[in-house]
């Protein structure tokens, strides 16, 4: 019998505990891959391209997040910083006709996956020019012709739609394979568990990644997770395996051989990915679940950072010459600002467009 | 022509949509190896295999899902569910994915997709297996709704439900599969969706029944007939996009309408069709629009109180005779 002079304690207390001076992380990065770029089978070409693309990711998002503040646009912000690696390693990775799926923390996905900035930037401030002519906004960035499917806004609801994404490819016998994103917190949305089941039984080319940054909204994981996320897989008896996703180069060695092996043998897998978000939930986060010091730690292992080091230590590039791509990045971002200031917001008749296939829909008055 | 049980339309239908497009395939619980927990799907494992006969496990939200994403990427797919009371178990995808992905990536997608089975009250079955869902998904956009009440239109409006590029919400009733009529066999036997039919002529009273209520609806009619009534019959079929010139046209010749409506009374499709004919046919009404739903209770188990629940032929008698100033 508990001790009635105790109160009953549910969710485990994070940061009110004790820790000595010890910083409490919350996301434990297994090691990053020891292999070389060349062991990779990467050019220093490829090094420098990924670099160009994570700090293009990273650039659009800290100017997308000054324009929010300035009242430039509404919605909600969900912001990727931090996890570059991840979506940058996987398409690199991955065979362009195969499909990627995510949840709301989507520019990264789409800026990979051939979104223009000034797609992008539109679509953030609502214009026709929009990646989705401004009728889905910051969580709903898709480039369906290249195979990104989407940002989702319900957490855990675009799972099964990977894993019919990935259906359909068995099917049609396609040789694609479906790469479905979530974050941690969607680890426990049933959803994913009733998929996860139905993939393993039908050998569906599916694997479920998971980018653990810590925090489902502003709870840790220790907070909202019993044991290892990447254990749920057993259950299934669904290959696993956990990756440090603040390392490109790790992200790309797994992510590649998953997926051949995945186009072999046809079975899912499921990938817990561990990283960091830099900045809150959504632009509204105060972060007071958080520690500034626990920031600090990761930004430490900035996998931006890392690289741009990786690259100078094996002579990829000059200094200046990957100073010039920063630059050019930085003037592509402030030209998509510009053209999304000035593009031209839906007609009126777009509210009733998009909704059907038919043409001659009738909508009930 | 041939005479067919509503099954057996439901069957029909699926068997030459499969069989013209490779890309349709159905998939629910004990579709397959079962042959339909209704027999709806009889013989199309043999005929079609495992590849596009699919057995789910009973994850209604996860296979509804997959039918979602399998139809954005290029598929059509048939999604049975047992009953629209286990549905609700999906209503995410249903409700949040189906309806909004093409309208929230500005177009990029289609979702070609049925979900079909059985809905409402089938008997003494309590409380959570008894629910008409019609018009809950009918007040979503981007949702066709269909409730035929006969084997013929279950053929015409399931073909063209399956040929549809958007979602479509095909609802079927337990108690009706056995019922048989008379059913066109032409492989391109499409009804298209959103098109009410006039089944009696009469020129009394308007009732617009549909599904299950259409052939309560009848009985009513026909004992109204001894009494000199004459009910002009409307089956609208389609809940959404919903024929209002139809029933409109028919109340500006009867001047007096009742709405039989198997879903509970608040905000269902009598509430709508009432506002309906009060905006467009207002200066022809002799009587308000009665309506007969079920009341605003769970279905009870208990025999006597199941049958005083259910909207019966009296309910609808005594409904007309309001409206007709004859009570």
């Amino acid at each position: 019998m508990a001790n009635k002079q105790e109160e009953a304690v549910f969710t485990p207390i994070g940061l009110n505990k004790n820790k000595n001076g010890k910083i409490d992380k919350t996301v434990k990065l297994p090691e990053p891959t020891k292999k070389t770029y060349k062991q990779l089978g990467l050019t220093k070409q490829n090094l420098v391209d990924m670099y160009e693309q994570m700090y293009l990711q990273r650039r659009f998002e800290e100017r997308a997040m000054q324009m929010y503040q300035k009242g430039k646009f509404g919605g909600f912000l969900h912001l990727y910083i931090g996890q570059e690696a991840i979506s940058t390693g996987t398409v690199f990775a991955l065979n362009d006709n195969d499909d990627i799926i995510t949840a709301y923390r989507d520019h990264g996905w789409g800026l990979v996956r051939g979104v223009t900035p000034k797609a992008g930037m539109s679509e953030l401030y609502g214009k026709t020019a929009g990646c989705s002519k401004g009728k889905g906004g910051s969580m709903h960035f898709a480039n369906v012709k290249n195979h990104f499917w989407g940002g989702f806004g319900i957490v855990g609801g675009h799972i099964p739609l990977g894993s019919g994404i990935a259906f359909a490819n068995k099917y049609k016998d396609n040789g694609r394979i479906t790469a479905c994103f979530l974050g941690d917190g969607a680890v426990h949305q049933g959803v994913l568990h009733e998929v996860m089941n139905m993939c393993q039984l039908w050998k569906l080319p599916c694997l479920f990644v998971v980018e653990n940054n810590g925090y489902a909204m502003g709870t840790s994981v220790e907070r909202h997770s019993v044991g290892e996320i990447v254990d749920r897989a057993d259950a299934y008896g669904m290959k696993k395996v956990v990756l440090n996703g603040m390392d490109v180069l790790t992200v790309y060695e797994k992510m590649k051989e998953i997926a051949e092996e995945v186009r072999e043998d046809s079975m899912p897998w499921f990938i817990e990915i561990r990283t960091y978000r830099y900045r809150g939930h959504s632009m509204s986060d105060p972060q007071k679940y958080r520690t500034k010091e626990e920031l600090e730690e990761y930004q430490k292992v900035d996998p931006i950072e890392r690289l741009k080091t990786y690259i100078f230590e094996n002579k990829a590039i000059s200094q200046k010459k990957l100073e010039e791509i920063e630059e050019n990045v930085e003037n592509k971002v402030l030209e998509a600002i510009e053209f999304a200031e000035n593009a031209d917001p839906p007609e009126p008749e777009a509210l009733y467009e998009d909704m059907f296939v038919e043409e001659e829909a009738t909508f009930h008055k | 022509m041939a005479e067919l049980q509503f099954r057996q339309a439901v069957r029909e239908a699926l068997d030459e949509e499969m069989e013209r497009d490779e890309n349709v395939f159905v998939m629910g619980e004990e579709v397959a190896e079962y042959n339909g927990a209704y027999k709806a799907t009889e013989g199309l494992l043999d005929k079609y295999g495992f590849r596009r006969m699919i057995d789910t496990p009973i994850s209604e939200l996860g296979f509804a899902g997959i039918g979602v994403g399998a139809a954005m990427n290029g598929l059509r797919p048939v999604v049975e569910f047992m009953t629209f009371n286990f549905a609700v178990l999906a209503a995410d995808q249903i409700i949040n994915h189906a309806t909004k992905v093409r309208y929230m990536l500005g177009g990029q997608v289609k979702v070609p997709i049925v979900f079909r089975g059985p809905n409402g009250s089938a008997g003494q079955l309590g409380a959570t297996h008894s629910v008409a869902y019609d018009s809950m998904y009918a007040h979503f956009p981007g949702l066709k709704v269909i409730q035929p009440s006969e084997p013929a239109d279950v053929k015409g409006l399931l073909k063209s439900a399956i040929r549809d590029d958007d979602p479509v919400i095909f609802m079927e009733s337990e108690q009706m599969y056995g019922l048989k009529g008379e059913v066109p066999d032409d492989e391109d036997f499409l009804i298209p969706i959103g098109k009410a039919k006039v089944k009696r002529e009469g020129s009394d009273v308007t009732v617009v029944a549909h599904g299950k209520m259409y052939h309560v609806a009848k009985q009513a009619a026909a004992q109204l007939e001894k009494d000199d009534v004459d009910v002009e019959l409307i089956d609208i079929r389609t809940v959404k996009p919903l024929d209002i010139e139809t029933i409109i046209s028919s109340v500006k010749k009867t001047n007096r309408c009742v709405v039989v409506d198997e879903a509970h009374p608040f905000g269902g499709v009598a509430a709508e069709i009432g506002y309906l004919i009060h905006r467009d046919a207002f200066d022809y009404l002799d009587a308000p629009v009665a309506r007969v739903t079920l009341p605003d209770v769970n279905a009870p188990f208990a025999k006597n109180l199941f049958d005083l629940w259910l909207p019966s032929a009296k309910n609808v008698i005594e409904a007309v005779k309001t409206v007709t100033y004859n009570s």
